[in-house]
């Protein structure tokens, strides 16, 4: 059964220098013929795939912030008639804002209809990154947005900050964090820097332009990363998730425990019946779609058991506390040592996996080298 | 057809080549005489004919040669039979230059008329002459604004001093001076000599298996005939067969009952090797028998060695099975089993040279579909050892102990380098870092310069071409021919991975240029090899001494730090990407070694550079 929802907002004002996710310039764009495209979809999606409860939503872009308040009202009013009569009493409800473009106006609807958690861009704290980045904020408006959300009443904040980024010292990142954590807020999601194709960084760094630190750097920042915040008391619980003890994002351990999800919107992603799918990531070719074939989907994919199990493993080992080997058993009928036995006494005697008895985790040096790891277990 | 008859067709049988440096025009201009004589009708065929296997194309070369017969009808109203016979255009190739050329009367030379010639014409020139070959010159690209006809025509007759006065101005490209050469073959090129009556003499320039008719050998009549069922025997080898078939290529093959004097052509015999049937051999008929083979014919030996590994040991028999198919169409390409401790189970194959090897190892791994680790190329060493004993050393992994040799032999070459003067600095400067010794330098005109040295033939396998061509912009041309054995000081230097010994890695250089190699294959090899678990150290060593040394730093941080939403897909295919990296590294001891690393002595200089 499918418990989570992820949605996904393509709009942005700026376009960071990074960003490979499927996005557009807000301007001229037909937003709300594209909001009206995402309630038909949710509607479909909930009549041919029912839920039993949905726990965990998550709004996502883009920049879901970018949507003017009109937008936003009719966009969250679609949300909560389509999702919210199933919602659980604990519903975690997840709303991506990007500081610079919230308003309490904004903050206020997005309470209204029962969002509870903020995923903040902060992404840095110092102008100079946030430029590099092209980032259309400050510094000063990260403290604004947490503000804003703590007066319109949101307790549960997290911040995103990159580490390994272009002329990024050790030092930066460790003032990010204090920052970060003295604006006293419930969860950090860190991302190192992924060169990707199709951005900003791919082509400065074509031409030679992206000084990138050495890896020595970046483990030292990774490193600094969870040690500093560890000492706050935000634990890691993912290789890129730190969290006070109870916070921890429900919606992205859904993802890590490889379970079911619904995608709506543009470019979305969906797990549905042990289906993965794909949106189209265009807006015309996703509305066309809609509106031609009923659902947007541009590929299909019916994963094997031998997939979903490789995915159980490189995804569950992503969290601290690895993967359940009796969750394991009770999904695939086969214990986790009798599939992949042979992977996992390799990755042991490296010291890059562990055995704790119930689960396989990910030791201290294996949270660095994970790819290392994860790739052990798919049949390629 | 009767004696006479077959007198008067042989009177109008002109059988030429084309002579020309990499680019110069000679496809082109091919294509245009085929054109004109009405072989090919437009586009019958793909741009450029005579170069046919898709590796040829692409590398603008031309490796197996082709001829084709033409009718062309004269401004004196006669109708003629032209034999175009394609030549290789490579350095490689010299021996296959020099047979085809044995099996013409007449060549065309072509020469850009933008650059003058090159020291791969010059070369091929002379190949020309010593088979008494008229030379027709043929200045082309005579429509490029650089175009200096009248310079070139000067810079021809100065070089290599041929008469130019006639020489045609054309381009092959606009369809320009393609009567006037055509004319002149007929005029200007001698018609075949010979009794069609004499007993069989047919010259063998080149052949190739096909797997339904055996070998195909590609032949000159030189005396006498030959016909389908006749009992022909190889002068060479003593082999015996009876003709099966035989025919012209128009360029389609149109099979005869006869071939004569004078023709070019194929036999077929039921041949089932190609080592039967061997470049530069004579076929004579087992009835009316020459007395002796036509001059010229020698055994091809390869010049230089590597050791070829499938990538996945799995694949060993499919690689014995590849090199078992191409050795069919390319008697020069040999090979036996060997076995490395690093790589395990491959073959050491030897090649007339680097370009050579490159094509072997490419068809290999496009037409056989297997992933090679090829070792960095040797040349055959001479070894006196202290017993008296003398060893022929073709895989420097094999080269004995220091203590037991008194004396190390190596080939030597005569490199002929064709430049504008503005770099025999740079030239000079390479040259003797590659040990050569400098014997002439000449002034062809008032820009450029032949230089000649005698060079090592490892130091040319080793990276002298892209050496030359950076330091020269490109503008030097380059030829060399075997001059034989001189010692030399050489010692054999150890790579060592993580204190290992990497036979694959062991190389042999001379003693003063061993402390920069070391320091430069050390290096390239920390770039290349990917981080591992644990610092691995690399090492060169000569003996116990250890001469470099450079560190692979551990792998500190490989984790995928970033949110893809839920696209599992994604993240997947970056591990399977990262994964199939890795399968196509050979895990040596504990490191795991990429491909490229074992071909790491070739690219030391280029690294610093780029």
């Amino acid at each position: 059964m499918v418990n989570a929802v992820y949605l996904h907002i393509p709009f942005c004002d700026y376009i960071c220098h990074y960003c490979d996710f499927n996005k557009v310039f807000m301007q001229g764009q037909p937003v709300v013929e594209y909001l009206e495209h995402m309630d038909i979809e949710m509607e479909r999606t909930l009549e041919r795939f029912p839920t039993s409860g949905v726990t965990t939503i998550f709004v996502g872009g883009g920049t879901p912030t970018a949507l003017n308040e009109q937008q936003l009202e009719q966009f969250l009013q679609s949300v909560s008639n389509r999702f919210l009569p199933y919602g659980e009493n604990d519903l975690e409800f997840t709303m991506e804002a990007n500081p610079g473009s919230v308003t309490p106006r904004k903050l206020e609807i997005m309470k209204k209809y029962g969002v509870n958690r903020l995923s903040i861009g902060a992404q840095a704290f110092q102008d100079s990154l946030l430029k590099r980045l092209g980032r259309g904020h400050n510094v000063d408006e990260i403290g604004d947005i947490v503000t804003m959300a703590k007066q319109a009443g949101f307790e549960n904040l997290s911040l995103d900050l990159m580490f390994g980024l272009p002329e990024q010292k050790v030092e930066q990142l460790s003032e990010s964090i204090e920052r970060a954590v003295s604006l006293g807020i419930t969860h950090i999601s860190s991302y190192s820097l992924q060169v990707e194709k199709k951005t900003v960084f791919y082509n400065q760094w074509r031409k030679g332009e992206l000084p990138l630190p050495t890896e020595e750097a970046e483990a030292e920042m990774y490193s600094e990363l969870i040690n500093r915040l560890e000492a706050h008391g935000l634990k890691q619980y993912e290789i890129s998730n730190f969290a006070l003890p109870g916070y921890e994002s429900q919606h992205n351990i859904t993802y890590w425990k490889n379970n079911e999800y619904y995608g709506i919107g543009a470019g979305a992603h969906s797990y549905v019946n042990g289906v993965r799918r794909a949106n189209a990531g265009p807006l015309k070719q996703y509305m066309t779609r809609i509106d031609e074939h009923g659902f947007p989907y541009m590929e299909e994919n019916e994963l094997t058991k031998v997939e979903m199990m490789e995915e159980e493993m490189f995804m569950g080992l992503r969290m601290r506390k690895g993967v359940s080997k009796q969750t394991f058993e009770e999904k695939y009928g086969d214990s986790v040592e009798s599939v992949f036995g042979e992977q996992i006494e390799k990755l042991v005697s490296k010291e890059l996996l562990k055995d704790t008895g119930t689960h396989i985790a990910l030791t201290e040096q294996g949270f660095f080298l994970g790819n290392e790891v994860f790739q052990e277990f798919l049949a390629v | 057809m009767n004696r006479d008859q077959k007198l008067e067709r042989q009177s109008r049988i002109r059988n030429f080549s084309i002579i020309a440096h990499i680019d110069h025009g000679k496809s082109t201009l091919a294509d245009r005489i085929l054109e004109k004589t009405g072989a090919l009708t437009d586009r019958e065929m793909k741009d450029q004919t005579l170069d046919a296997m898709d590796l040829e194309r692409e590398r603008g070369i031309t490796i197996k040669l082709n001829s084709v017969q033409l009718t062309y009808t004269a401004k004196d109203g006669e109708e003629y039979i032209f034999h175009l016979i394609d030549t290789p255009g490579h350095v490689d190739f010299t021996y296959e230059v020099s047979r085809s050329l044995a099996a013409c009367e007449g060549a065309l030379l072509i020469i850009d008329a933008a650059q003058g010639i090159e020291a791969q014409t010059l070369a091929n020139v002379y190949l020309a002459l010593d088979n008494d070959l008229e030379i027709l010159p043929v200045i082309n690209k005579i429509d490029l604004p650089s175009a200096e006809p009248e310079r070139v025509a000067q810079e021809v007759e100065d070089v290599i001093g041929l008469d130019t006065s006639d020489a045609v101005l054309a381009s092959a490209k606009n369809g320009i001076g393609i009567e006037e050469i055509l004319e002149q073959i007929v005029e200007k090129v001698p018609a075949p000599q010979g009794d069609p009556e004499g007993p069989l003499q047919a010259l063998i320039f080149d052949s190739l298996y096909d797997p339904y008719r055996g070998v195909v050998a590609y032949i000159r009549i030189t005396e006498g005939s030959v016909k389908v069922g006749e009992k022909i025997r190889m002068m060479a080898t003593g082999k015996e067969f009876e003709v099966t078939e035989l025919g012209v290529f128009t360029p389609k093959p149109v099979a005869k009952k006869e071939l004569s004097v004078g023709d070019v052509g194929f036999l077929t015999a039921a041949i089932k090797n190609v080592g039967d049937s061997r470049v530069g051999d004579t076929i004579t008929s087992v009835k009316n028998s020459a007395d002796k083979p036509l001059p010229g014919y020698r055994r091809m030996n390869p010049m230089v060695y590597c050791g070829l590994y499938p990538v996945d040991s799995a694949e060993y028999n499919d690689l014995r099975e590849a090199l078992e198919r191409l050795e069919l169409n390319d008697s020069s390409l040999q090979y036996e089993a060997e076995t490395s401790q690093a790589l395990g189970f491959g073959f050491r194959c030897g090649f007339l040279g680097l370009l050579h090897m490159e094509i072997i190892q490419e068809r290999i791994e496009r037409e056989f579909n297997i992933d090679l680790i090829t070792t960095a190329p040797s040349v055959i060493y001479q070894v006196k050892l202290t017993d008296g004993e003398e060893k022929i050393i073709d895989n420097p992994a094999l080269m004995p102990d220091a203590q037991t040799i008194t004396e190390v032999q190596e080939p030597f070459v005569k490199a002929t380098i064709m430049a504008p003067n503005d770099y025999v600095g740079p030239i000079m400067e390479l040259c003797q870092g590659k040990r050569g010794d400098f014997i002439d330098m000449q002034y062809l005109d008032e820009t450029r310069v032949n230089i000649v040295y005698h060079i090592p033939l490892s130091e040319i396998v080793y990276d002298f071409f892209d050496q030359l061509k950076s330091s020269t912009k490109g503008y030097a041309s380059f030829d060399y021919e075997m001059m034989g054995y001189k010692p030399s000081n050489l010692v054999k230097m150890d790579i060592l991975l993580n204190g290992e010994t990497i036979d694959a890695l062991s190389i042999i250089v001379h003693r003063d240029f061993a402390y920069e190699r070391g320091k430069d294959i050390t290096e390239t090899l920390k770039d290349l090899i990917p981080r591992q678990q644990f610092e691995v150290p690399v090492q060169a060593s000569i003996g116990q001494k250890v001469v470099a040394r450079s560190t692979i730093k551990a792998i500190r941080k490989n984790v995928l730090a970033k949110c893809y939403g839920g696209d599992i897909s994604r993240k997947r295919k970056l591990l399977e990407k990262q994964k199939e990296g890795k399968k196509r590294m050979k895990t040596v001891g504990k490191v795991e070694v990429p491909q490229e690393a074992f071909m790491a002595v070739l690219r030391q200089d280029n690294t610093k550079k780029n």
